[in-house]
């Protein structure tokens, strides 16, 4: 497969660290996958080629031997007892909160709050914020792109709360039309533009920068979805200007059962609480309970401390790499891969250009559908996903029921390429 | 390889690339829609029946949507025609998957067995025929549209 410089790269450094730049940031996949135990199962003799990364990634030993050795040494309940080793395990997970913090950039860990995933974090906002601040009169404005679980909730509580629900459409190239967005300004009060960063069924990058200075213009916040984003991109909340994101450790060689939300403290201290019970509490009377100081405000009862543990150990696993390094990986792979299946014939690709998109392909072969083509890959143990995931308004937009989505982690390789577009091959010839 | 010919064995292909039973029926005495929401899949079904106002004269179905779930939908035609509607009401789904013959996963089993559940949803309109337990809920999961 041809060697590429990311365009990225070469945009933001000078031209003479462009070279030590690409050069630093090329990662060893077959050194990875060491690192990745399904990869010892063998099936028909061979190894999967687990092309779904983003519907879940899969695990490193690393990270899933920091969770063993905090449940063998440090485990108990946070901030509860007085004794060692629950003062080990708040120190675990106070620590991973600031590891997360971190991670995306955050003025401070207090606006980090762990949640169930991603999901749950869209959920948390659009109850607790959208139900306190939404009413008649008032727009919430998603895309066509997104994510059920940044759709609905928004969809459910505008219902809720009498307020409009509007979706920013997509062009051609499965790219946002921004030009959409003013309109929606003179049809009511914009209080939320809720955005995926990556879509997970196309791979488009969005300019969440753009769309949040359009939501402050006009004010209203920003929700950001990054559960597709965060394996793969480096976060950065104050650059991407949004009030709220939310990711999920699972999609990042984390574990499931954890996630995060962000958000700003001014805005979640003037927000309700939203799961209510032990540890959100300041103080508890019969008449009245007050509640605790952020982020445990946002986090009733026991937490995915484990969990938590686990995706502190994702994330250094993941910086060692360096997510740079790992963004140039995909963009090898979904170029090449682009670049095979369109040469195949009678292959539909949908989304953006490479340059443009994460490493995700959505595609159709003829009119095959999707489940069958699946199935013949996975009788050579190629896993890739179809059906409509999770974007149901997206599929009609495309007018298909569903398509095919092969998606690249840190730990795919050409040769899992080559083993997709044979099976794409075996699904013409069986179905012609 | 051995478990393409068992799963997309030839008589699957057959009938998927060459669906028995294939339209729709004018006036048809039964008639009803399914989908599976989860993959798309799409199966209208017509029935006709004989003087005695039970026997299964003709049955045609059109849809789309995975080789599995239109090559049994197929199959199921062939099977039931000529048979009593009172019978077919009662047919165990076993039957149709014996005729289909590929081990099939949770996922595919409701693909292949969508065809099946369409019919009975028809015959019940038409004939009050009863729905068995297990349709019903199946009813709810693949969205049975009302005919009317």
């Amino acid at each position: 497969m041809p060697a590429v410089t990311t365009t990225a790269h070469a945009r933001t450094a000078g031209t003479i660290e462009v070279v030590a730049v690409t050069a630093k940031a090329k990662l060893d996949a077959q050194k990875i996958r060491a690192d990745f135990p399904f990869l010892e199962e063998r099936f028909n003799g061979k190894q999967f080629a687990y092309l779904d990364s983003a519907v879940t990634s899969q695990k490193p030993r690393q990270m899933l031997d920091a969770m063993r050795a905090f449940y063998e040494h440090s485990y108990g309940n946070v901030h509860r007892g007085v004794y060692q080793l629950s003062e080990r395990a708040t120190a675990a997970f106070e620590g991973a909160r600031e590891k997360v913090r971190g991670f995306v950039n955050a003025p401070s860990h207090r606006e980090i709050v762990f949640t169930r995933q991603a999901t749950e974090a869209i959920n948390l906002v659009a109850y607790a914020w959208g139900l306190n601040n939404l009413g008649p009169g008032d727009l919430v404005v998603v895309t066509e792109l997104e994510h059920h679980s940044n759709f609905v909730p928004w969809q459910y509580i505008a219902k809720r709360t009498g307020a409009g629900f509007r979706m920013v459409p997509l062009n051609d190239n499965g790219e946002l039309e921004l030009d959409a967005l003013d309109p929606f300004a003179h049809e009511g009060n914009v209080k939320v533009v809720a955005t995926n960063l990556v879509s997970n069924a196309l791979g488009t990058i969005n300019p969440v920068d753009r769309i949040a200075q359009w939501a402050h213009e006009h004010g209203a916040i920003m929700v950001c979805d990054a559960a597709q984003a965060a394996p793969h991109i480096p976060l950065d909340v104050q650059a991407l200007g949004c009030d709220f994101l939310a990711f999920s450790a699972h999609k990042m060689c984390g574990p499931s059962g954890v996630g995060v939300l962000w958000g700003k403290a001014e805005i979640l201290e003037a927000m309700e609480p939203f799961n209510l019970g032990g540890h959100m509490i300041r103080k508890v009377r019969f008449e009245e309970t007050t509640w605790g100081e952020l982020p445990h405000k946002f986090e009733a009862g026991t937490s995915p401390i484990a969990e938590a543990v686990g995706l502190a150990a994702a994330i250094d696993y993941l910086n060692a790499i360096g997510l740079d390094a790992i963004a140039a990986h995909e963009h090898e792979l979904t170029a090449y891969a682009l670049e095979q299946l369109s040469e195949l014939g009678g292959v539909t690709l949908y989304g953006p250009p490479p340059e443009r998109r994460a490493g995700i392909i959505s595609f159709n072969v003829g009119d095959i559908h999707p489940h069958d083509v699946a199935q013949v890959l996975d009788m050579d143990g190629v896993a890739i996903r179809a059906g409509h995931h999770c974007c149901q308004p997206l599929m009609a937009k495309l007018g298909v029921a569903a398509t095919n989505r092969a998606s690249f982690y840190l730990y795919s390789i050409p040769e899992e390429v080559d083993r997709l577009v044979e099976g794409v091959k075996r699904a013409k010839q069986l179905f012609a | 390889m051995g478990e393409f010919d068992q799963l997309y064995r030839e008589v699957i292909l057959d009938h998927y690339k060459n669906p028995r039973g294939h339209g729709a029926i004018e006036n048809a005495d039964a008639h009803a829609e399914g989908q599976n929401p989860l993959c798309g899949d799409e199966v209208s079904i017509y029935v006709s029946f004989g003087d005695d106002g039970d026997t299964i004269d003709d049955v045609k179905f059109e849809g789309r949507g995975c080789a599995i779930s239109q090559a049994a939908t197929s199959m199921l035609t062939e099977m039931v025609k000529g048979r009593k509607a009172t019978e077919i009401a009662e047919l165990p789904k076993e039957e149709l998957l014996e005729e289909i013959g590929i081990p099939l996963t949770p996922v595919r089993l409701k693909c292949a067995i969508l065809g099946l559940g369409v019919l009975k949803v028809a015959l019940h309109r038409a004939k009050g025929t009863p729905l068995p337990e297990e349709w019903s809920s199946l009813a709810s999961e693949l969205e049975f549209d009302a005919d009317d």
